[in-house]
């Protein structure tokens, strides 16, 4: 049996270590933030230059050898409301109404973060950032918890609920397969007839996108979408219009998501390896007499 | 006889004359030139340049400077002045038709001096960002097939034409 005093000095030892645990995890997580490979690619949008041909959908659908579409890819009557990625379709253009200017149309695909909140919340690590930029993911080891469709801050990975054996998420992988990881650009930015996207290394297309805004700053709202939402985008956008009358979020937050865990996180371990101790500790001490009190109940008990 | 084969060269020269100069002054300028190189779900195009030439007289609004018309861009006048008539003037002497190939970035990024032609768009870009964005603005035409027709190729991967999706009721 420990003493009142062992029991301090012990305490005080565990918080020692726990603060000192905690000031190490902190430092640790702080220089773990990512700011994508230092080569890796992406893909400037240039929302001013589309035309809503929607070649992009067709060209994603051949190549990505995705099932047939319910409409032909020239059909506009698809504009007339707000679409999002399904498995059938990892990539969507969609119409804006903008009040002053006319109408702009913004194809939505995955966007390639540097710090994917899809990766960082996938507990069986099926998603890759990979070093040419591209989000990918192994279908094999996903167990369909969805937790990325929850996590991803654009609203992009879709789950094939039709299916019912091997239900899984869908979502633009960059063409990383079949193109990117052999220098090619993605099928989308090679169909575009307006080359609205321009691929290129994604620190190359940081430079251009703001050169294009100083050279024309009449036509371009002054903003790089991507450049610094959450921690990063490989795919970034210049428009004309703010970018809320365009479907994206004006308002992200500039850090990853997995930021706004990462400080819980990194006390999860301190809380597993000190708390048992420590309560333990207060355990022993609390039931040191009770269990004394205890035995004269019960000795108490007897002699009645 | 003389007077009359010499009135005759004078009135077919002046004719030739009229209808070359119509044209931008002669030489060497194609009338119709038909765009080939890119196509793949559509058809070439037959571009009638001469219709162009005289609806737009500035050759300078399709060839910036290399026919050596004057410049208005502030950020062109800045190094092409006085750059005058170039070798190439062709669109695809200067638009890479593969612009995103790994040799094409590396091009375009070592290039010197690297500032504006840093962004220079491909040959289909340069086509229709000329052509899709004048068109808006003058009322010519801007469908897809208003200039080209779409091909077998093109009907398969658009899901249109003959490659219709069954499970679409179109009336």
């Amino acid at each position: 049996m420990i003493d009142r005093r062992d029991f301090l000095k012990g305490c005080l030892a565990c918080s020692v270590t726990a603060a000192s645990v905690g000031v190490v995890g902190k430092n640790a997580f702080a220089a773990g933030s990512f700011e994508g490979y230092p080569d890796a690619m992406g893909v400037l949008v240039d929302l001013t230059r589309c035309v809503g041909c929607r070649s992009c959908e067709a060209a994603c659908n051949n190549e990505q050898k995705l099932p047939d579409p319910d409409l032909p890819f020239d059909d506009k009557s698809v504009f007339l409301e707000q679409r999002r990625t399904t498995p059938k379709a990892y990539t969507v253009v969609n119409k804006y109404e903008v009040a002053d200017k006319d109408t702009l149309f913004r194809k939505i695909q995955c966007n390639h973060c540097n710090e994917p909140a899809c990766l960082t919340s996938c507990f069986v690590n099926a998603y890759t950032k990979t070093k040419e930029g591209a989000v990918i993911y192994n279908s094999k080891v996903c167990v369909g918890c969805r937790n990325c469709m929850i996590a991803c801050p654009f609203n992009i990975p879709a789950y094939s609920y039709s299916s019912p054996t091997n239900p899984l998420i869908k979502k633009c992988i960059f063409c990383y397969d079949t193109r990117v990881k052999y220098g090619r650009p993605p099928a989308c930015v090679e169909i575009c007839p307006q080359q609205v996207m321009t691929f290129g290394r994604r620190s190359d297309l940081i430079e251009m996108g703001h050169e294009r805004i100083k050279n024309d700053p009449a036509k371009y709202v002054n903003k790089l979408y991507g450049e610094k939402e959450v921690g990063g985008t490989s795919w970034m956008y210049l428009s004309s219009v703010d970018l809320d009358k365009v479907g994206l979020d004006n308002h992200m937050q500039k850090e990853p998501i997995i930021s706004n865990v990462k400080d819980f996180l990194g006390m999860v371990p301190m809380v597993l390896s000190i708390w048992p101790a420590l309560f333990t500790g207060i355990h022993l001490l609390s039931t040191k007499n009770k269990g004394e009190h205890g035995d004269h109940d019960h000795k108490e008990g007897d002699q009645q | 006889m003389r007077v009359v084969k010499q009135k005759l060269i004078m009135v077919l020269t002046g004719t030739l004359v009229l209808l070359v100069s119509n044209v931008c002054f002669g030489t060497g300028i194609p009338d119709r030139i038909t765009i080939d190189s890119i196509q793949k779900y559509y058809d070439g195009v037959s571009f009638n340049h001469a219709a162009h030439i005289n609806n737009l007289k500035d050759c300078g609004l399709c060839h910036h400077n290399t026919t050596g018309a004057q410049v208005s861009d502030p950020n062109c006048v800045r190094c092409h002045k006085n750059s005058g008539a170039q070798a190439v003037v062709s669109c695809k002497g200067c638009h890479a038709a593969e612009p995103f190939t790994s040799e094409a970035l590396k091009r375009q990024r070592d290039q010197h001096p690297p500032i504006f032609h840093m962004d220079k768009v491909g040959l289909k870009g340069a086509y229709h960002l000329s052509c899709v964005g004048c068109h808006k603005k003058m009322d010519g035409p801007t469908g897809c097939q208003d200039c080209h027709k779409r091909n077998d190729s093109g009907d398969r991967i658009f899901h249109s034409g003959a490659y219709t999706p069954k499970t679409a009721d179109k009336p």
